[in-house]
């Protein structure tokens, strides 16, 4: 551990009592269903098939004792930051020169989306890097997600955050870092971004989120941004909807949340397309693309039904909605610190060069890679990692 | 235009039987409920609260009484009848008077035929309930497909306007050949659709949630702009309600594109009650109708009570028909308050806690046959089950310049 570390970091392990894994059990193969959808592909939300093929490995194969361990073979801490708990992995790197390196997970996703990238960024000689590309790596967990604590109060949108993980970052002794992220880690990351914390000499993204809002402004001359803006469309017509729920009405979605593992589980699939029918096709057909295993997608639901946290994660959505109406109209500080940006070919839409040069006049780095959607770090880690050695290599 | 489906096949008369063992898995469910902490706000802007969700599982739990429901639904003429290839389910009550008018009454979501439980009695017997002989009704309250006893549809295609097209299937077998109907909600889209296609028999269509709205008011309120500067007061005061209305329709959206992914309303009661409860009117998001409702024991004028709200719910929840009725969403892909031009005879009546309060100038433009409008004093977004007196006296005025004249085609 950091010598500067103080006092009120805490360290943590996961402990699960036994009658939480019976519940659990015991609700899944209660599940009571529904009829089958009537059409032959993700038309109609998340297929019958599909999720019985996840109750089925869930109840049979799945070993329930793997969030625990997985979780307690990393650092894990606790540290209190205005009024929340805050959870967080903290692997510091071999190499004591490494660049400290924050990394925001997104909804529905938490901390287990990250475990994979651990070893390539903080270890990289051992995964085809060198010394100079290694990382001490900070895994938060979104407040009201994981085992970070509920926020009892309205105001944690996502400037907010970025605020806690700012101090977070200076609780650590880390005094010149970087900051990741994707989905609503993007989300923070820009806010970071913006408010420009001292310290923070770098940004990484994998979703250009402010695309997903509006896409006024933005170039649309190209094959590629013609492409990108209709595919926006389609996400905005069709799989925008837990997005509005989830900023409108969380509460009323949370009831069922909490209550049913198969609706929980049902919910956090029907994400994008692309993930959807990569998940869809490792229960299936028992063929994973890339890390999205049925192991590692259950490590994440079950992590979300264990904390209780379905309805906490729905409200972050609600926070955000209420921090755009009391921003609209405010233009926030330009980012004047450099910005690398990563496209992955399954993203909601692939933003073009010209996109993340419009949001981010600092880019300073800019690719697309070959493999990997919108759950990036989590599907193809080696591959985010080398996207993320490759972006902060001028910072360094 | 027009046409209806074939008639080939009995009319099968039906019975709730609900087994015990549903009703004991139910209680059981509820109370295993795993609840989410508190909301963080002091009112309803994040949804259900929790305090109210926990009172209404805490009596549905160990109070309600199903069973008074399936006695009262079994006390009526209930059938299922094969229309489209789907078994159909309805209530079919006939007046005792011969010459009474043959009404067909179309629910909506969250409803079912328990909001219309409480108007079949004042339409079919209207001597007992202050009205005279010539306000009968002979009274049909179909479940729409996927909806409470009727089949669940297993291909796409069972949308309002076959819905239309089954309903006047239904009612050439029951041997009506001059009709009305009625709706609110998906009801009021199904006899606009009704009324669009002249389906043959129907006389004329009374709507409480009418589709009024002008085309340049309707771009402008969907696309967030500002209206036509001109609009008088009650105009404008319709267009704010409709800006508030979809700010509420978030539920509506996700059953539009993924009525599938709710599995919540299928494996959890108190989920399924939250869902159903969430649905806003003019008063707000839940609908003041239905709040107002929980908190009602009983009531002398039938206004909505407790138990009927819970009616509804567990007849959901029995026939496991959350996912199947949201299923209509998706289906449906037309406007929601346009004028869907509705030619035939069309009575109007607006209640004060609707989505919006058409005004008469819309009304007048939109149906060109406007037969009725009234601006009613009380009730809302469930008219017939929160103020099923007010909603019944609607229905014999509305029809009456029918009878008088035999319908006008």
């Amino acid at each position: 551990m950091n010598t500067t570390v103080e006092t009120d970091i805490r360290a943590f392990q996961v402990e699960i009592p036994q009658e939480k894994n019976d519940d659990l059990r015991g609700r899944i193969e209660a599940t009571r269903w529904p009829s089958k959808e009537l059409v032959d592909d993700r038309s109609q939300g998340v297929q019958l098939a599909t999720l019985k093929a996840l109750a089925d490995y869930w109840t049979g194969d799945y070993d329930f004792g793997r969030v625990e361990a997985r979780l307690n073979a990393v650092p894990q801490f606790t540290t209190e930051i205005d009024g929340v708990d805050v959870h967080f992995i903290h692997v510091r790197s071999q190499h004591e020169d490494a660049l400290p390196l924050i990394i925001t997970h997104g909804w529905p996703g938490s901390v287990i989306e990250l475990l994979e990238t651990v070893g390539p960024l903080t270890d990289p000689t051992a995964h085809g890097g060198t010394a100079e590309q290694a990382f001490h790596v900070v895994l938060p967990s979104l407040p009201g997600y994981g085992f970070s604590s509920e926020p009892a109060e309205v105001g944690w949108y996502t400037g907010r955050v970025a605020q806690a993980w700012s101090e977070l970052m200076r609780r650590l002794g880390y005094t010149r870092y970087v900051a990741q992220g994707g989905d609503q880690g993007a989300a923070v990351t820009d806010d970071m971004a913006h408010q420009a914390p001292e310290g923070l000499i770098g940004v990484h993204l994998n979703l250009l989120r402010t695309a997903l809002g509006s896409v006024a402004g933005l170039p649309a001359e190209s094959e590629q941004e013609k492409a990108a803006l209709d595919a926006v469309a389609t996400f905005r017509q069709s799989g925008f909807g837990y997005f509005l729920e989830q900023s409108t009405r969380p509460q009323t979605i949370g009831y069922a949340l909490l209550d049913s593992p198969v609706a929980l589980a049902a919910w956090m699939l029907d994400h994008d397309t692309d993930s959807y029918y990569k998940i869809a096709g490792a229960f299936l057909d028992g063929k994973p693309t890339g890390n999205l295993t049925r192991d590692h997608i259950l490590d994440n639901v079950t992590l979300y039904w264990l904390t209780a946290t379905g309805t906490s994660a729905a409200r972050s959505y609600w926070e955000g909605g209420r921090a755009a109406a009391l921003a609209a109209g405010k233009t926030p500080p330009a980012v004047s610190i450099p910005v690398g940006f990563t496209t992955f070919p399954g993203e909601i839409f692939r933003a073009p060069r010209s996109w993340a040069e419009k949001v981010y006049p600092t880019l300073s780095y800019f690719n697309e890679a070959e493999r990997g959607g919108h759950f990036a770090a989590w599907e193809e880690p080696e591959l985010f990692s080398e996207e993320l050695r490759a972006a902060f290599k001028e910072v360094r | 235009m027009s046409s209806t489906v074939e008639t080939t096949t009995e009319l099968r008369p039906f019975y709730v039987e609900i087994p015990d063992e549903a009703l004991d898995d139910l209680r059981r469910r509820i109370a295993a409920t795993n609840w989410p902490e508190k909301e963080t706000v002091a009112d309803q802007s994040q949804g259900v609260p929790l305090a109210m969700i926990q009172e209404l599982a805490r009596y549905w739990e160990t109070e309600y009484d199903w069973r008074k429901c399936e006695a009262a639904l079994n006390a009526l003429p209930q059938f299922i009848s094969e229309v489209d290839g789907l078994d159909l389910h309805f209530i079919h009550v006939r007046s005792q008077h011969e010459d009474a008018l043959p009404l067909i009454v179309n629910h909506g979501w969250p409803g079912s035929i328990i909001e219309q439980l409480k108007i079949i009695d004042r339409l079919a017997n209207p001597t007992a309930h202050g009205g005279s002989a010539a306000d009968a009704f002979h009274v049909v309250i179909p479940s729409m497909p996927g909806y409470g006893f009727s089949g669940k549809p297993t291909a796409p295609g069972w949308g309002p306007e076959r819905m239309g097209r089954a309903w006047a299937g239904l009612m050439k077998r029951l041997g009506y050949n001059r009709y009305v109907a009625q709706g609110g909600d998906w009801g009021a889209f199904v006899v606009d659709w009704m009324g669009v296609q002249e389906l043959e028999g129907l006389l004329a269509i009374h709507s409480s949630m009418p589709g009024t709205v002008p085309a340049d008011v309707d771009k402008a309120t969907l696309a967030g702009e500002p209206p036509p500067s001109d609009l008088p007061a009650d105009e404008r005061r319709a267009w704010e309600h409709l800006l508030t209305t979809y700010k509420q329709v978030d539920y509506a959206r996700i059953m539009g594109s993924r009525p599938q992914t709710l599995y919540a309303i299928a494996d959890s009661p108190v989920g399924l009650a939250a869902w159903l409860l969430d649905h806003g009117d003019g008063d707000g998001q839940p609908a003041g109708g239905l709040v107002a409702g929980l908190n009602r024991i009983t009531s002398d004028t039938g206004e909505l009570t407790r138990d009927e709200f819970l009616d509804n719910v567990t007849l959901y929840w029995l026939t496991n028909t959350g996912v199947s009725a949201s299923r209509l969403y998706w289906e449906y892909k037309g406007g929601f308050f346009n004028v869907k031009g509705v030619s035939i005879p069309v009575a109007v009546s607006v209640f004060p806690g609707e989505q919006y309060q058409a005004p008469r100038r819309w009304a007048e433009q939109a149906y060109p046959n406007l037969i009725y409008f009234n601006e009613v004093e009380k009730g809302g977004h469930f008219a017939a089950w929160e103020q099923p007196e007010l909603f019944s006296r609607e229905l014999r005025a509305a029809f009456k310049p029918l009878r008088d004249g035999g319908g006008s085609r």
